[in-house]
């Protein structure tokens, strides 16, 4: 044991998974994804204790949440890139695939403001308005959340704070990026495609 | 900027005859002074000692509130305190013993221990650390607040719709309680992830995943089981808020929303709650026991896995809490199967530390007595819950007092027996001062007589039909012998608190020196000073067994355990990251100085949630910003802590 601790060279400070930092955002996504987890079991539950009937009359149709999903998805692409040009130190490259990551997260902002707009009902308006305002305002919260983190991630790239290996906070930040999107597919389903399926 | 290797072989060395490194740790770890260097610390031990004197403090003002209700209830048609003090004495009463004092004293010892028992140097992240003690104490103010402006909450700690909506509570009793769990329950998961990386990353070297101390298992377990439980509670609080202010429709039936959901919500995270509360408390037993056996634990194995599938099991028995409410037969038939078959594995430990004790040869201190009656009371409060498992005797059995004696023989006899005995278990290491062994082995035999005169009643109180939260009874329905009984004993219990908050001061000025080990124990944070240096340990040591400081006393591979030789890491504030399986050493990691930042943060929020509660949504605002602005200033990538590339590119 003692030959074993001897002569083993180890990374100085936040590298890479080695960083807690890390550790630290899978967990954050861990109770993250169970909050998500209740919100779509709150409205299933309320959903199958109601019937059919509980649906607005007009379903929610794809002509903005569908472009705008894949806006979403390949927002998640760029911050793929993102996190590999920094892994190979490319930090002014990184720092472009990240503002573009959150130019696309800002742009979904703003479609979800305008398919807001266009519901016939408000929060307050029934069970299911207070519960498809909470899920996608909740959603919407961490996408906003996250546009900063990519901006201040493009920022601090661009400052030349990080490299190839000291770049902790880029991956922190890309892990919770993709499962904001990962969300959105569960709330895109759950919210949009199910209700033509005739569950929920 | 200062530069930071990007890789370093920690140096292997013997203290004997590296003197200078000591005073080198004590310069690099030493903390800054007066109340400013209080406030900005980071230091594991000091925040652990806050959060077990905090919570001590509300187990003092729950008990308090207790006792004016025992008073109440002594005799019938008594008018000490009128109905709706009654209903805030015990909605507060049970939101302090539950919320505030249960999990924080037991996030306490585990925060002070964790370090010292894995071998490292402080948690994996002190600035979280002290940040999650901030966020306890101001979320628990903001709570009691409502007392001082005469609206605490008044329906319960489990707070059920459509008594807790506007229209049938309209002050802001309600809204405290909504807004002060979601405060508190950042708390509760900042903690959570803060314990569960520490066990998986800051091992010392060669302490594999089978040789960790039970108490870290324990509250590892629940800390990943308040990630995924108390998301639940929060949003349903939230909801309720929502429900409440903005005029949505979760929880209104006239309006398509659905009463039941409070309870599910609710439930999903209270009953996982239940155990989040005690498998720390049995983790401290486990690793304490032994102790005062003189022998290794009976059954690590199936203790620690044990102590896992009760937590998993615990996720899926939430709906015994709603067996009246008229949900379908299949429900109530599985519902009631899984809460059955959970004492297998929740009963796993009573048998491990029956045989422990069994087979070893048991030394009868004060610990030692405590951990005992914990054992008993354990037995106690299963049984009553078995009983009210069963579908047709909780129909029968809810809430009555049967169910008050039966949370309290668990929460009491689990929680509190075990924390009165871990106090006395390791105050000498936090203190370097022995707790008095005659003062308190009577005060346990005046707090374990007192408990149970107090609770034992209580199941004949519901066995003869007394409700549960009803501020009088009238006469002669023959439950007047039983209340007094059950209030002359929580006198008792409330004397021997006293007297062991007297032995605790008292321990304060003791003269007698502990020692470094003063039980002869085997963990690791016994080879280390009483009280430890700021650093905990002067080199990181090895492990290659679960006994470190009883190996040559245990058959095995003998004495490997050096005290004095370990890696060096004294190059600024240092720790050792190993991998979480094998603990192989994996990262050398720079550890933060202390700093402002988490209280300041704290601050922020305290401020928003104060403005949300007084429907000041400027200032609301402000402190969102504020808390953002803070934690943008926490996170910013410092070169001290090798967060930096060297050469700007």
């Amino acid at each position: 044991m003692t030959d074993a601790l001897r002569y083993r060279e180890l990374p100085v400070g936040s590298i890479g998974h080695r960083a807690n930092g890390w550790w630290g955002a899978l967990t954050l996504i861990a109770t993250e994804a169970a909050l998500f987890a209740y919100l779509l079991f709150s409205y299933y539950y309320v959903a199958v204790q109601n019937g059919r009937d509980w649906l607005p009359a007009e379903l929610p149709g794809f002509k903005l949440a569908g472009p705008n999903t894949i806006v979403l998805v390949v927002s998640s692409v760029l911050v793929w890139l993102g996190e590999r040009a920094i892994k190979r130190g490319a930090a002014r490259i990184a720092s472009l695939w990240m503002a573009g990551g959150a130019l696309l997260g800002a742009i979904f902002v703003t479609v979800q403001y305008f398919e807001w707009s266009s519901k016939a009902f408000g929060i307050a308006t029934s069970s299911y308005g207070s519960l498809y305002f909470t899920i996608t305002g909740f959603h919407m919260m961490h996408v906003i959340v996250g546009v900063v983190v990519l901006l201040t991630l493009a920022a601090w790239s661009a400052l030349g704070y990080f490299d190839s290996r000291r770049n902790a906070a880029v991956s922190a930040g890309a892990i919770y990026w993709h499962f904001v999107d990962v969300v959105w597919l569960a709330i895109f389903t759950s919210l949009y495609v199910t209700p033509h399926l005739g569950v929920g | 900027m200062t530069t930071t290797d990007y890789d370093r072989a920690p140096r292997l060395v013997d203290l004997g005859s590296h003197g200078s490194l000591v005073g080198n740790l004590e310069d690099i770890w030493a903390p800054k002074p007066g109340l400013y260097g209080w406030i900005v610390s980071v230091d594991h031990k000091s925040i652990g000692i806050r959060y077990i004197v905090t919570a001590f403090i509300f187990l003092l003002v729950g008990g308090l509130e207790a006792m004016v209700m025992r008073f109440q209830l002594a005799r019938p048609n008594e008018r000490l305190v009128t109905p709706e003090q009654y209903n805030e004495l015990f909605s507060l009463h049970g939101i302090t013993m539950i919320f505030l004092y249960a999990l924080p004293v037991l996030s306490g010892f585990s925060n002070y221990l964790f370090p010292l028992v894995l071998g490292a140097r402080d948690m994996a992240f002190p600035r979280l650390n002290a940040f999650s003690y901030w966020v306890y104490l101001a979320s628990g103010i903001f709570l009691y607040a409502s007392l001082l402006v005469g609206a605490a909450p008044n329906d319960g700690w489990f707070n059920y719709v459509p008594y807790a909506l506007r229209a049938y509570n309209p002050g802001p009793n309600m809204d405290f309680y909504a807004l002060g769990m979601i405060f508190l329950g950042i708390s509760t998961t900042v903690g959570s992830v803060n314990f569960v990386v520490t066990f998986l990353r800051m091992r010392a070297p060669g302490m594999t995943i089978d040789r960790v101390p039970i108490l870290t298992w324990g509250t590892t377990t629940i800390s990943v089981g308040n990630l995924l439980a108390v998301p639940s509670v929060s949003l349903a609080f939230f909801l309720l808020w929502m429900d409440r202010q903005f005029g949505t429709h979760f929880f209104r039936a006239e309006t398509g929303g659905q009463p039941l959901l409070w309870q599910h919500l609710f439930w999903m995270f209270a009953h996982p709650w239940v155990y989040v509360v005690v498998l720390p408390a049995m983790g401290l037993v486990s690793d304490a026991l032994p102790f005062y056996c003189r022998r290794p634990l009976v059954g690590y194995t199936a203790v620690v896995v044990g102590t896992i599938t009760t937590m998993v099991l615990g996720f899926g028995v939430w709906l015994h809490h709603m067996f009246a409410t008229g949900i379908p037969f299949m429900a109530l038939a599985f519902f009631s199967g899984a809460s059955f078959i959970i004492t297998i594995p929740s009963s796993i430990a009573v048998f491990s530390w029956v045989a422990t004790i069994w087979t070893g040869r048991p030394v009868i201190t004060t610990a030692f007595l405590y951990f005992a009656g914990f054992i008993s009371m354990f037995v106690i409060g299963g049984v009553s819950g078995v009983a009210t498992a069963a579908v047709a005797a909780d129909l029968q059995l809810t809430d009555t007092y049967f169910v008050v004696a039966h949370l309290h023989y668990v929460l009491i006899g689990i929680n509190l027996f075990a924390v009165l005995g871990a106090l006395y278990v390791w105050f000498p290491k936090m203190t370097g001062r022995m707790l008095d062994e005659s003062l308190g082995k009577l005060t346990f035999w005046i707090v374990f007589i007192g408990f149970n005169v107090a609770f034992f009643p209580m199941h004949i109180t519901g066995l003869l039909g007394m409700p549960r939260r009803i501020y009088t009874y009238p006469d002669g329905v023959g439950w007047n012998a039983v209340n007094m009984i059950s209030t002359i004993g929580s006198v008792i219990l409330a004397t021997g608190i006293l007297l062991y908050v007297i032995v605790v001061l008292k321990g304060l000025r003791s003269t007698e020196r502990a020692g470094d080990n003063p039980w002869d124990a085997s963990s690791l944070e016994w080879a280390t000073l009483s009280p430890p240096p700021h650093y905990n340990f002067a080199v990181i040591p090895y492990v290659t067994s679960r006994h470190p400081l009883w190996e040559s006393r245990l058959p095995g591979q003998g004495a490997m355990f050096r005290r004095d030789e370990g890696l060096a890491l004294a190059d600024g504030k240092e720790a050792l990251a190993t991998t979480a399986i094998e603990a192989i050493p994996d990262a050398i990691l720079k550890m933060p100085e202390d700093t402002a930042a988490p209280f300041i943060v704290t601050l922020a929020m305290s401020i928003g949630f104060t403005g949300a509660l007084m429907h000041l949504w400027w200032l609301a605002g402000a402190g969102a910003l504020a808390s953002a602005l803070g934690i943008l200033v926490w996170l910013w990538p410092e070169a001290e802590l090798a967060q930096r590339a060297e050469e700007p590119q």
